[in-house]
């Protein structure tokens, strides 16, 4: 990998949101981005926000769970980026769903455990076997504070988030000895399309909770995960930064 | 395929083997096992199979890293990619 060159960072859940968000400052930091997303009239448009903002943009509508179009993605990948490799994979992508344990059906659970856990699990695999190519590179994923917390009516979306606790932890010890970091950042209450859904009310609940009595915003998550993907954060691996405003306090 | 573009391919694999495993090429032969010696270890393994990806410019399916247990199942894995020896 060219030590001098621009950072190659793939951003999934891209179009809207933290992704959206991680987008936009990476560009605005001079990376060269490979933004994935499944709504391609929305990614075409953060293509176009980030190119105004000087970064080399491309773009690939797909569906994570989708392993075989994955698995293409990354063969493509492997012969566009050639001795440039994979600077950062940043998975924001994922799924949030709010149900009690009796009202969660079993199929919505394998959608949620296929995205959240899976698709997590198979874009590691991939993404490290290209940094393995210069020992080099970083893996930064989306957990939750519910991850820790738990969080009653969010117990397999809670579930999934401490999968991916585990999984930065393993493979920060997996992945160190040959120079790929891996971290994690724990978002509390965000307010994005995953949660647009809150009523008023619940909003008001949870900021009582938060210490610093407001909601965060996909800004303050993007300028966290910008920080972990700089050169400043070279020595932190296994890491999972909690951005929640005082949440888990 | 010629005879020589065979040779180098056997040349390029004895040599991705050798710098990744960190031996002399003279250590690399058909019957070299993993987990036979010290230096083919589960980690060497995996920069291994990303050497040989960098100089073959393949990428490898998850079952064939998993099958690949010595020098010549790593030729028999290469050929169904289009590398020939």
């Amino acid at each position: 990998m060219n030590a001098t060159a621009a950072p190659v960072s793939l951003i999934t859940g891209a179009s809207r949101g933290i992704g959206r968000a991680v987008a936009l400052h990476l560009a605005k930091a001079g990376h060269e981005l490979i933004l994935v997303a499944r709504d391609l009239t929305a990614l075409e448009q953060v293509q176009a926000d980030c190119q105004a903002l000087g970064a080399l943009v491309s773009i690939h509508a797909m569906d994570l769970t989708d392993r075989d179009a994955v698995t293409a993605l990354f063969r493509h990948l492997h012969t566009k980026l050639q001795d440039k490799g994979l600077s950062h994979l940043v998975h924001c992508a994922g799924q949030m769903q709010d149900s009690l344990l009796a009202m969660t059906r079993l199929a919505d659970m394998d959608k949620l455990l296929a995205l959240n856990v899976g698709a997590t699990v198979q874009l590691c695999q991939l993404a490290s076997k290209l940094m393995l190519r210069h020992k080099a590179g970083h893996l930064l994923l989306l957990s939750s504070k519910v991850a820790e917390a738990g969080s009653a009516g969010q117990a397999v979306y809670a579930a999934t988030k401490g999968a991916v606790s585990a999984l930065v932890k393993s493979l920060a010890k997996e992945l160190g000895p040959n120079g790929i970091r891996v971290n994690a950042v724990a978002p509390g209450f965000i307010e994005t399309d995953l949660t647009a859904h809150y009523s008023e009310e619940k909003k008001q609940q949870l900021t009582a909770q938060i210490s610093l009595r407001r909601l965060g915003q996909a800004d303050e998550v993007a300028a966290v995960i910008q920080f972990l993907c700089s050169n400043d954060a070279r020595y932190i691996t296994g890491h999972i930064l909690a951005v929640d405003g005082g949440f888990s306090l | 395929m010629s005879n020589e573009l065979i040779q180098t391919n056997s040349a390029k694999l004895t040599v991705a083997f050798a710098t990744a495993l960190v031996v002399a090429d003279t250590q690399i032969h058909d019957d070299l096992a993993y987990n036979s010696i010290k230096e083919w270890d589960s980690t060497a393994h995996m920069l291994l199979i990303a050497e040989l990806e960098n100089v073959f410019n393949v990428m490898l399916d998850t079952d064939d890293i998993i099958d690949m247990s010595s020098v010549a199942k790593a030729k028999e894995i290469l050929s169904k990619y289009g590398v020939q020896f």
